[in-house]
């Protein structure tokens, strides 16, 4: 076969693969879209803001609220983001600058090892564990709340954070570590100061892909934060998440009814704002490896 | 000599690991002179100035032995902090490095993080540090643009600015202008022979004309081991040793 034939061919075949992950993003994005539609026709965007409660199965008339999920999923990551961030960072910073090069080599493939938990075991942990000590430690009778969802949020987030930020540290040119060293600064003032302040689109970006992953996660949030479809309370109350309603929900729903659209409108939001968040990390991403 | 004697180095041997770098080092670095450090690529020169303020210990497995004194006191010592150390004897490096802040920012960085929390105390330390280095009337009215886009020259510049403001008692300049044009080496010169009224200045170079240039005193590395030292002016037009001959009318290098 003509070499210039064969060229084609392979570079075909890579612009097809290229093409497909775009195609299923797209299509993703036009089955929601579709499906989520005719919600529209029925219930009022105003009224999907104003409903205080979720409650498609009501005797009287139906509420769609969609403001208590919104809230939830909101609680619950920015919780889990308020552990996993400092946490993470922290981790990050210990790996790069403070451990033994030994010491990191172990621990690194270990922190990546826990992004391959499933989350129903670390929702079955938030069941068994985290609950009872939330229980133990507020006196409350319930511990599935919106703490419980924050801490295992944060487990499942540190991994990516912890990796992703310590490459961003480790990437920071050694020039500026030697001339803060040289001007007196100690190791410690030299990571705060200057690395991680150096570091900081690629630490912004691993906060954010951290977060994409908290947003979307579910099994963990279905187990552990509790489920009541109201508007939550406080922390420390259970809360109904996004991707909780959509999980325990669609499963049983009746084909093509109000209720049926409305879950593909809290779908096609969490698609929208995890396609925001993600694109938000690749911009930090891309500005930290320019920046360089 | 006819100046006091600033820092010594004695008997200096110093290791990467099993790899020999320097060996046997006797070197005097004279009080408000420039001393010069020559060789070729690989003698040991840049590793020698690292130790006068131990940014070796940055490296691992780094081995030094012998003494290294300022004022009569070995700072190579474990009761002498490294930190200390690092505030009287400053360091410009080969390539501008200045932090990705302000210009204003990377002045006042070694004052903030030498303790200094008066805000109207930094700033005037910071433009007297820039003025200093000659890049006051250059930046004065951009001082809280970020520093990485300014000149390769002004850079080295404001990392002198940087190094002057903690107020250092000695300067290591590092190859200061190996990765600047002519233009801008000659303003990095000329400052360096103006700090060397208040300052102990050692330069590391490649550039023999640069040593001549700045230099009050000159050192000749070679595979680790000084080969010569003395007055500028004698060296190079009266070299001792044979490799000295060499190396400066351009036989190797």
């Amino acid at each position: 076969m003509n070499r210039r034939i064969k060229e084609k061919i392979i570079e075909g075949f890579f612009f097809l693969n290229g093409i497909i992950v775009i195609g299923i993003l797209v299509g993703i994005f036009v089955i929601l879209v579709r499906n989520a539609w005719p919600a529209f026709h029925d219930v009022s965007v105003g009224d999907m803001i104003k409903w205080p409660s979720w409650n498609p199965d009501a005797y009287t008339t139906p509420t769609y609220g969609i403001l208590p999920m919104l809230m939830s999923t909101l609680m619950v990551t920015l919780g889990s983001l308020a552990v996993a961030v400092p946490v993470g960072i922290g981790a990050a910073a210990y790996l790069s600058d403070v451990a033994d090069p030994r010491v990191r080599e172990i621990a690194k493939p270990i922190v990546e090892i826990l992004a391959g938990i499933p989350s129903v075991v670390l929702g079955f942990l938030g069941i068994v564990l985290v609950g009872p000590m939330i229980c133990k430690l507020t006196g409350r009778y319930n511990g599935l709340n919106a703490v419980n969802g924050s801490i295992l949020l944060a487990v499942m987030a540190l991994p990516t954070i912890i990796s992703l930020s310590e490459d961003a540290l480790g990437s920071v040119p050694r020039s500026y570590e030697e001339a803060s060293m040289a001007l007196g600064a100690n190791k410690w003032q030299t990571v705060i100061q200057v690395k991680i302040p150096a570091a900081a689109s690629g630490i912004l970006a691993a906060c954010m892909l951290g977060m994409g992953r908290a947003i979307g996660e579910t099994m963990t949030v279905l187990m552990a934060t509790g489920n009541a479809a109201e508007f939550p309370g406080s922390f420390l109350g259970p809360v109904k998440t996004m991707t909780a309603t959509i999980a325990i929900e669609l499963g049983e729903v009746a084909y093509h009814t109000t209720h049926y659209y409305m879950l593909f409108v809290v779908g096609l939001m969490l698609f929208i704002i995890t396609f925001f968040v993600n694109l938000a990390a690749d911009v930090f991403f891309h500005k930290h490896t320019r920046a360089r | 000599m006819d100046n006091k004697i600033r820092m010594k180095a004695e008997n200096v041997d110093f290791f990467y690991g099993r790899q020999q770098a320097l060996k046997g080092i006797h070197l005097d670095i004279a009080s408000n002179a420039v001393t010069a450090i020559i060789g070729p690529s690989g003698c040991g020169k840049s590793t020698f100035i690292r130790l006068l303020n131990r940014m070796h210990e940055l490296v691992p497995n780094a081995v030094l032995t012998g003494r290294i004194l300022l004022d009569g006191k070995d700072i190579i010592a474990p009761d002498v902090d490294a930190v200390d150390l690092r505030r009287r004897v400053g360091m410009v490096f080969q390539k501008p490095n200045p932090f990705p802040k302000s210009i204003f920012e990377n002045v006042a960085y070694g004052l903030q993080i030498n303790g200094m929390k008066d805000k109207g105390k930094i700033e005037e330390r910071v433009i007297e540090s820039l003025k200093k280095a000659a890049l006051w009337d250059e930046v004065k009215h951009r001082l809280h643009d970020s520093a990485l886009g300014m000149s390769g020259g002004q850079q080295q510049r404001l990392c002198i600015a940087r190094c002057l403001a903690i107020e250092p008692e000695v300067i290591l300049f590092d190859e200061p202008c190996a990765s600047l044009d002519p233009i801008s080496t000659h303003k990095v010169e000329a400052l360096i022979l103006e700090l060397k009224k208040d300052y102990t200045i050692v330069i590391v170079t490649h550039n023999m004309q640069q040593a001549a240039r700045v230099s009050d005193y000159t050192g000749f590395f070679y595979m680790g081991e000084m080969v010569e030292f003395g007055r500028t002016e004698v060296m190079f037009t009266r070299p001792r040793d044979k490799r000295t001959e060499d190396y400066i009318t351009g036989r190797f290098g």
